[in-house]
């Protein structure tokens, strides 16, 4: 690792001003994908500004017509949460699939969704859900907020504070597992809304999106068993040595049936 | 650099490490507490897993200067002078090791497994122990350790 200088601000005004004051200072959360970056020297932040213990980042708590979750809450915080799984079941589900125990037990929402890394779990249920990210500026849809991989609509210096789902039961989430990695190889977020079926996908090598060709078939009145990977875009995937395009397109089109079918 | 004082098996050690300095190098090089290993640098073999505030983590994907004022419990901590805890001696009895390298962090995630999963079956602990990667025993006797090693941690002593 390169050299750098670590602080734990006490409050989030004390870490928006160590960031505005540094250009080459960068936040930490959970640490469970920026440690193993800086390990391998792919970033050279001069400073850390730690968020993992900030109070305005902390909690979850119930709000009108569902749940805001804290940006540093871990995902073993979320996956344990009885009231994300009265409300929310299938998030509560997606957070305790997330990597590994120790992983779970320091890896959090704000990193995880500031990330937006292409595989990861949380942008899906972000996007499929319509939640709304809450930063230190402004709130954002999730439609606005991730922007392609690893890319997302925060400025430099911009701390995402929150996250707010809507309640939902008839949702659920379906990775189909890189053994290796444990990321998804590919994942699938169905949810049923007041205002019609959302399916979002990751891990097709673009970053999160929404196979809107089998939502409009399904609210149509298309049934679940026509759902092909005719109706999806090949574009939206690429391959590499875990999985051709191509896999990746057919396998996606198996699990959101799986996840749709498990809805109905 | 920064002055810090952590607590690690019941000690409470003041130091002064740079911040760059990962917690697992502070155990192994500073501390001489050499049980944690690192296995990897993807932070996905499990090798230096340690307890921190009672919960395992991967003690090479944090700084040390992140564990200030932190309980830090590691495979050292665990016997009772030469008496083993019941979770090594379940490794012991079930052939739970062949090289050792990794036990110490399986031995870790074993403990909180059996915090979260009193009883566990085998499939729950094949699924928790995802984290925790053995290049030489298969996994089975692993497993039959670590559901023997929370039966008896829940039987009165
Ligand atoms: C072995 C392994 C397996 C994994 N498996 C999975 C998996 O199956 N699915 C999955 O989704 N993820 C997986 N992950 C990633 C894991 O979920 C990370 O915890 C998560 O992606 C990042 O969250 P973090 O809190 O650790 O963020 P950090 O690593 O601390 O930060 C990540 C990035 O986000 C920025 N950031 C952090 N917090 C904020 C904030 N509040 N506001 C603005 N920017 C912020 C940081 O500056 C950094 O650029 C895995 C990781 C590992 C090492
Ligand atoms: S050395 Fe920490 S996970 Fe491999
Ligand atoms: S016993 Fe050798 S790595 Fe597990």
């Amino acid at each position: 690792m390169y050299e750098l200088a670590y602080s734990r601000p006490a409050s989030l005004a004390d870490a928006l001003a160590l960031l505005a004051e540094d250009e080459g200072a960068q936040a930490i959360s959970g640490g469970q994908t920026l440690m193993p970056v800086l390990r391998a020297r792919l970033a050279m932040p001069s400073r850390l500004v730690d968020l993992l213990k900030l109070p305005e980042l902390a909690g979850i708590r119930a709000v009108d017509g569902g749940i805001e979750i804290g940006a540093a809450t871990t995902h073993a915080d979320v996956a344990a949460s009885g009231e994300v799984r009265a409300v929310l079941p299938a998030l509560a589900d997606l957070a305790g699939g997330i990597g590994d125990p120790a992983i779970r037990h320091r890896g959090t929402i704000g990193g995880s969704i500031a990330n937006n890394d292409p595989a990861a779990c949380y942008p899906s249920a972000l996007l499929a859900l319509g939640a709304s990210i809450t930063t230190s500026q402004r709130i954002l849809a999730a439609e606005d907020f991730f922007t392609g991989m690893f890319s997302t609509a925060l400025e430099p210096g911009e701390i995402v504070t929150a996250v707010r789902f809507p309640a939902c039961q008839r949702a659920r989430y379906i990775k189909f597992r890189n053994p290796a990695s444990r990321f998804a190889l590919v994942g699938a977020f169905a949810a049923q809304l007041p205002s019609g079926t959302r399916i979002a996908i990751t891990g097709g090598g673009h970053g999160v999106f929404r196979w809107r060709e089998a939502e409009a078939h399904l609210d149509s009145g298309g049934t679940i068993d026509a759902i092909t990977e005719d109706m999806l875009d090949l574009a939206h995937f690429t391959g590499d040595l875990h999985g051709s395009a191509e896999y990746r397109h057919h396998i996606a089109a198996v699990i959101v049936r799986r996840a749709l079918t498990a809805l109905a | 650099m920064t002055d810090m004082t952590l607590t690690v098996n019941g000690r409470e050690h003041v130091v002064t490490v740079e911040d760059r300095t990962l917690l697992v190098h502070l155990l192994r090089d500073q501390l001489r507490l050499t049980g944690a290993h690192v296995g990897c640098d993807t932070s996905q073999c499990g090798a230096c897993t340690v307890h921190v505030d009672g919960k395992a983590v991967k003690s090479c994907t944090m700084l040390a200067v992140q564990a200030q004022g932190c309980e830090i419990l590691t495979i050292e901590g665990l016997a009772q002078g030469r008496e083993l805890h019941p979770m090594q001696a379940a490794f012991h009895e079930h052939h739970g090791l062949q090289c050792g390298f990794c036990t110490p962090g399986m031995i870790m995630m074993a403990l909180d497994i059996a915090r979260r999963h009193p009883s566990p079956d085998a499939a729950t602990v094949r699924a928790e122990l995802e984290g925790n990667l053995c290049r030489c025993t298969g996994y089975h006797n692993i497993v039959k350790a670590v559901v023997a090693g929370a039966q008896r941690m829940g039987e009165p002593a």
